[in-house]
């Protein structure tokens, strides 16, 4: 070995082939294994460590290759997924489990996981959580993880069919690419010689700024291409999901508004990327004084964001029906409580990461989102070229969770790529990720729930402050979502609920699971234990007592007379409850410093947009040579929409799910199925597949004369074969003219939920379904130190119709580790936590058993009756831990999250220590 | 410049270049340095002989620099070591004790660093080699505040050697936030020795409730000749502590949550046989 000096080339064997690279002094391993040997199934997360996406082998040992000097691995065997997975047997068991459990889900985890396994499964001389403590998992709240490398560790099991009618689990379709880390992520289209964006973000909250001289910086900095800014923007310097409330600048102009804002881009070579300091671009910073929660932007001399919205309120929602402060006034008991919770960061694995090129005079952008067809719209009005001219391609979407529905790096591929006529690649560092893009809206809620003598809700007053940041983004659909749930899945007949969203100069708050549900399901759920507590009732009969019905209305005055589920999730908790109760109380006799408690809370969630047009399209055709193709434009994040949609899709058409040809999202391939978000891609994009199923099998039996519901129908080649019952048909393709898309047969079929606008005190039909849950928490508390240590949870879900339980039990296990995380550890704070060692998400460590019952309330509206899912699943979590904190202690708790510093200070506040 | 030399010879020389920095497990320097590749000389001494490895000496032991966390915890070493064991275990992940080593994470200097209490309960020195030869220095005097060291341009933690100890039993208790990849919120380090069932010799340190992590001295001396340790600790004993208020905790839960942490650790080594 070298003495001294630059290592130029080094050997190493990679995944039992010797390779040689050149290295930059002090490259990390997986720049290397990335960009110069081409192992993109090595992924990047936090580049520190945090997060083990990027997991690898180095002589049989799992090292975090982010933080390994490549010139470290000379000599040494280095093995990545790709590799193990066609040589290793564990690896093959592994990637066999993985897809019969549903273990990976956005796979952008996977490789590091699966690496992990395999070291774990070669020696087991650890336990697996150890083994696999150091990967982070955002979608799957690992239970899955641990179930699949048990049944490898096993010795593998049956696999789960591959195909399969909707209410049967089948593979991910989508899986095997995961599993084998062939999956193409944000940042792996890109070739290593491609140009490099580097955007340059405010280091303040609140600044003036003023540039120095671009042209000079890009002239005389080699490798510089070009230099983005504010002038550089060929249409509107502004964008929003909400076209009405749209006020966000792509590059800020003179002044910014949270820290992370971005005001200029530099465009140039990867090797001078690769170095570039942001502290070297010509801009000098005034810090200017900033209002960073909602009291202090709303006083009198706060500094207003935006114009034409007085007092810093963006904008606010309302709901009412009969007299609250009436019914509240005459109440035979109440309860009253002020809650805070803090932003909470998406930290999905997978930081905001895209390629954009020009072809043809167009642009095509290719990155992870949740939402295809609204990203060309920013773009179109972006740009200020038509929308012909510009092509969004999705990658796969290493985790969404919301806060990809809004465009992040979009508008810089597209611009530096349009400016400089050629390919760019930008991938946000795990930094940037936390400091601009979206979060949950930190809430100040304040509440009032009454009840009469017998239990029965009488009166309910809800007033919540929604920090929404220094942008609207998805704000106005928080403050119209809140009052329309805050009541949860309750008959309230005194009913008055408003919420604002504030301006601050925060990040923007947006889209996160649940849209400012969760927030206000935290203070219902939590005083509606205190309430049952004032009556001397069982919180599970109590909210038995007051839960919806068929046929009662909700306090939007909407009256469903089928499909209201929540009794039935009640009901099947009925029995957990009781044993669990009894087991803590027995577990409590014995003393200690250790209290278990047991906490149960509900929520319900409306399913699509509301209130306001939502449709989905989906399109499907049969080519001459007898292959089906279905156009699934519906963003899969990692929930499975892939699966679900086509599951519902084969199931109309007649055919087995097997022989489905699937084209994913494209603009210029896929028709608009909406966005990812609102639980609506089941619901709503599954009804237009099934919808395009049934015109397309309807136009293939008039062909063969068949009218049959049984008839099923199988490609072959040139042709269509229809069995019915003993009688077979052959629809010949070969004689009919195929159209432009090379299609003979085909159908496009669009649905649109039925609701109904809002009248100014809130009442009308603001979704055409809602799903129920109702989750139980056993925690134990560590008194002496303030821990929580959730035991189980049980978590029944009325989801309708599951068209594939495997995927409903992995929504519900990922919602349940997200709500944790919000109740006990993640609080992200400007400026503090931008990393994930500071800010903490839950790890293998930390999810406890969860049992998931399904319950099938079929919706009328549903696709076979199916509801969506995807946020009812953490809206109960929160609420069932700090009631299950409370049982277990007897203190009232009113922030989260839940710290250890926190508990341990309202636990002596109650003189419990 | 990419230095990785094979000698100590050779290291310490290059450890002479003008602003370098040394790389060992890398599992604080990347994550220091942000998205970008190193701006100044790098100095790799994970293949300098004897760097690595866990080795008895005349008087002690010797942990190399470059040992990192896994290879401590597979060492062959007495009970005392196993609070250094059970910190090393805690060390952020498993792919982390891969890499990270043991100077790394004093030279890191941070307070929170898992393996100073354990370290400073087994009174190790810390041996800095450079051109002009090699000195010893307690570990307690080589942490000189956050991010600070006493190590001088030119050195290079070469090992830590830790002191023959009499048979004893060690603990160490860790509180965080999670399971895994937790930065401490308060740790503690016990190593006591008990005659006929009474604690003869106590020493405790605690970390991440100071700018560098502290032995107890009033603590340790109250603690001998007790045989039960419930409610022995006092704030007193604390009062030398200056924990603060951050995300990960405020500063009146780090001193309130010490008493429980050193009692669970202490009764921890006195059921042991």
């Amino acid at each position: 070995m070298k003495d001294a000096a630059t290592p130029e080339g080094i050997a190493f064997t990679l995944n039992n082939q010797p390779v040689q690279s050149t290295l930059e002094p002090g490259e990390r391993l997986s720049a290397t294994l990335r960009e110069s040997l081409g192992a993109r199934d090595v992924k990047i997360g936090c580049n520190a460590g945090d997060c083990g996406a990027c997991t690898v082998l180095v002589d049989g040992a799992p090292v975090c290759a982010c933080l390994m000097s490549t010139a470290q691995a000379a000599g040494r065997h280095v093995e990545t997924l790709g590799g193990l997975v066609k040589g290793d047997e564990n690896t093959k068991a592994l990637a066999a489990a993985f897809q019969n459990h549903g273990a990976a889900q956005c796979g952008i985890c996977t490789p590091g996981m699966m690496v992990a396994a395999t070291a774990y499964l070669r020696n087991k001389n650890s336990t697996v959580e150890d083994a696999l403590g150091g990967v982070l998992c955002r979608c799957t709240g690992y239970r899955k993880i641990l179930d699949a490398v048990a049944e490898a560790a096993r010795g593998g099991a049956a696999p789960l069919p591959v195909s399969g009618k909707t209410g049967q689990s089948i593979r991910r379709l989508d899986g095997l690419a995961k599993v084998e880390g062939r999956e193409s992520f944000g940042d792996d289209v890109a070739t290593p010689d491609t140009p490099v964006i580097r955007v340059i973000r405010s280091p303040f909250a609140r600044a003036r700024f003023e540039f120095g001289d671009l042209e000079g910086f890009k002239t005389h900095t080699e490798g510089v291409l070009t230099v983005l800014s504010a002038a550089d923007i060929t249409g509107r310097n502004c964008f929003g999901v909400i076209p009405p409330f749209a006020d966000q600048p792509v590059f800020a102009v003179a002044e910014t508004r949270f820290r992370g804002e971005a005001v200029a881009a530099v465009v140039g070579t990867p090797e001078l990327m690769a170095r570039f300091d942001p502290e070297d671009f010509p801009v000098t910073w005034q810090e200017l004084p900033a209002v960073m929660d909602c009291a202090t932007a709303m006083a009198n001399d706060a500094p207003q964001l935006h114009s034409g919205r007085s007092g810093n309120v963006m904008t606010g929602g309302f709901v009412q029906c009969g007299d609250a402060d009436a019914a509240l006034a005459q109440a035979a008991h109440s309860v009253s409580g002020a809650f805070s919770t803090g932003f909470v960061e998406h930290a999905y694995i997978e930081p905001e990461a895209g390629f954009a090129t020009v072809k043809d005079g167009r642009v095509e952008i290719y990155g992870c989102t949740q939402a295809p067809v609204m990203d060309l719209d920013s773009l179109e009005e972006i740009l200020g070229v038509g929308r012909s001219r510009i092509r969004i391609k999705p990658t796969a979407v290493g985790g969404g969770f919301g806060s990809k529905l809004d465009i992040s790096m979009q508008p810089y591929l597209a611009l530096a790529a349009l400016k400089t006529n050629g390919p760019v690649r930008l991938a946000y560092s795990r930094a940037e990720s936390m400091q601009s893009t979206t979060k949950r809206h930190p809430a100040d809620i304040e509440l009032t729930i009454g009840a009469d003598e017998n239990g029965r809700l009488q009166g309910f007053r809800f007033d919540g402050l929604f920090n929404t940041g220094a942008y609207a983004s998805w704000g106005p659909t928080v403050a119209n979502r809140v009052p329309v749930h805050a009541s949860g899945p309750y008959r309230i007949a005194d009913f008055r609920a408003e919420a604002k969203g504030i301006h601050t100069h925060c990040p923007p708050s947006g889209a996160f699971r649940g849209f400012g549900v969760p927030q206000a399901a935290i203070a219902q759920e939590v005083l509606f234990d205190e309430l049952a507590a004032k009556l001397d009732m069982d919180p599970l009969a109590f909210r038995e007592l007051n839960a919806l019905e068929n046929g009662t209305p909700t306090v939007c005055g909407q009256v469903f007379e089928q499909g209201v589920g929540i009794k039935a999730c009640f009901k099947a908790l009925r029995e957990p409850w009781a044993k669990a109760t009894a087991d803590a109380a027995a577990f409590n006799a014995k003393g200690g410093p250790i209290r278990r408690g047991v906490g149960i809370a509900a929520g319900w969630y409306g399913c699509g947009n509301t209130s306001l047009p939502n449709p989905s399209t989906i399109k499907s055709g049969v080519r001459r040579d007898g292959k089906i193709l279905l156009h699934q434009g519906a963003m899969d994040i990692g929930q499975g929409a892939n699966t679900v949609i086509s599951q519902i899709f084969a199931q109309a058409l007649g055919v087995d799910v097997k022989h489905l040809h699937l084209i994913g999202a494209d603009t210029d391939l896929t028709p608009d199925a909406g966005k990812t978000s609102a639980s609506r891609q089941t619901f709503v994009s599954g009804n237009a597949a099934r919808l395009s199923g049934l015109a397309l099998r309807a136009e293939i039996l008039r062909r063969c004369n068949v009218d049959s519901a049984s008839a099923v129908i199988e490609p072959s080649d040139g042709a269509l074969i229809v069995r019915d019952g003993s009688a077979r048909h052959e629809v010949s393709l070969s004689g009919l003219q195929s159209d432009a898309e090379g299609y003979v047969l085909r159908a496009e079929e669009t649905y649109d939920p039925p609701t109904k606008p809002l009248d100014k005190d809130g009442q009308g039909v603001p979704y055409a379904q809602f799903g129920y849950a109702a989750h139980l928490a056993v925690v134990d508390v560590d008194t002496r130190f303030g821990t929580v240590h959730p035991v189980r949870f049980v978590a029944a879900h009325d989801v309708g119709h599951a068209v594939n339980p495997m995927l409903v039990e992995g929504q519900v296990h990922g919602g349940i580790a997200q709500g944790l995380g919000m109740a006990l550890m993640e609080e992200y704070i400007p400026g503090r936590t931008e990393n994930l060692h500071d800010y903490l998400i839950p790890t293998i460590g930390d999810i406890p058993p969860i049992e998931t019952l399904i319950i099938e309330e079929p919706d009328a509206h549903g696709p076979y009756g199916a509801k969506g899912l995807g946020e009812h699943v953490l809206i109960p979590t929160a609420p069932a831990l700090i009631n299950a904190i409370n049982r277990a202690t007897g203190v009232q708790l009113r922030q989260v999250p839940v710290t250890p510093s926190r508990l341990k200070a309202a636990l002596k506040e109650a003189r419990h220590d | 410049m990419y230095f990785q030399p094979t000698t100590l010879d050779q290291a310490v020389q290059d450890a002479q270049t003008e602003r370098v920095r040394i790389l060992a497990g890398g599992t604080d320097f990347y994550p220091m340095q942000g998205d970008r590749l190193p701006d100044v000389p790098i100095l790799d001494v994970t293949r300098v002989d004897g760097m690595a490895g866990v080795t008895r000496t005349t008087d002690g032991w010797r942990i190399g620099g470059a040992t990192c966390w896994s290879d401590l915890i597979r060492a062959d070493l007495p009970p005392a070591f196993d609070g250094l064991k059970a910190a090393a275990k805690e060390v952020g992940s498993v792919q982390i004790q891969n890499a990270g080593t043991v100077a790394g994470n004093l030279c890191n200097a941070s307070p929170a660093a898992d393996s100073v209490p354990p370290l400073l309960t087994l009174d190790a020195q810390v041996e800095l080699t450079s051109t002009s030869g090699k000195r010893l220095m307690p570990l307690a005097d080589f942490l000189l505040g956050v991010r600070k060291t006493a190590l001088r341009q030119g050195e290079i933690l070469t090992a830590v050697h830790v002191p023959d100890v009499r048979a004893g039993h060690s603990a160490f208790r860790k509180l965080g936030s999670r399971k895994y990849l937790v930065i401490s919120i308060a740790m503690v380090a016990v190593l006591i020795e008990v005659q006929s069932g009474k604690i003869c010799k106590a020493r405790v340190a605690v970390g991440a409730c100071s700018p560098v992590a502290q032995r107890l001295p009033a603590l340790e001396s109250d603690l001998c000749g007790q045989g039960k340790v419930a409610g022995l600790v006092t704030p007193d004993h604390l009062s030398t502590l200056t924990p603060i208020d951050d995300v990960r905790g405020s500063a009146s839960y780090r001193l309130e949550v010490l008493a429980p942490m050193i009692e669970q650790a202490i009764t921890g080594c006195l059921e042991q046989p």
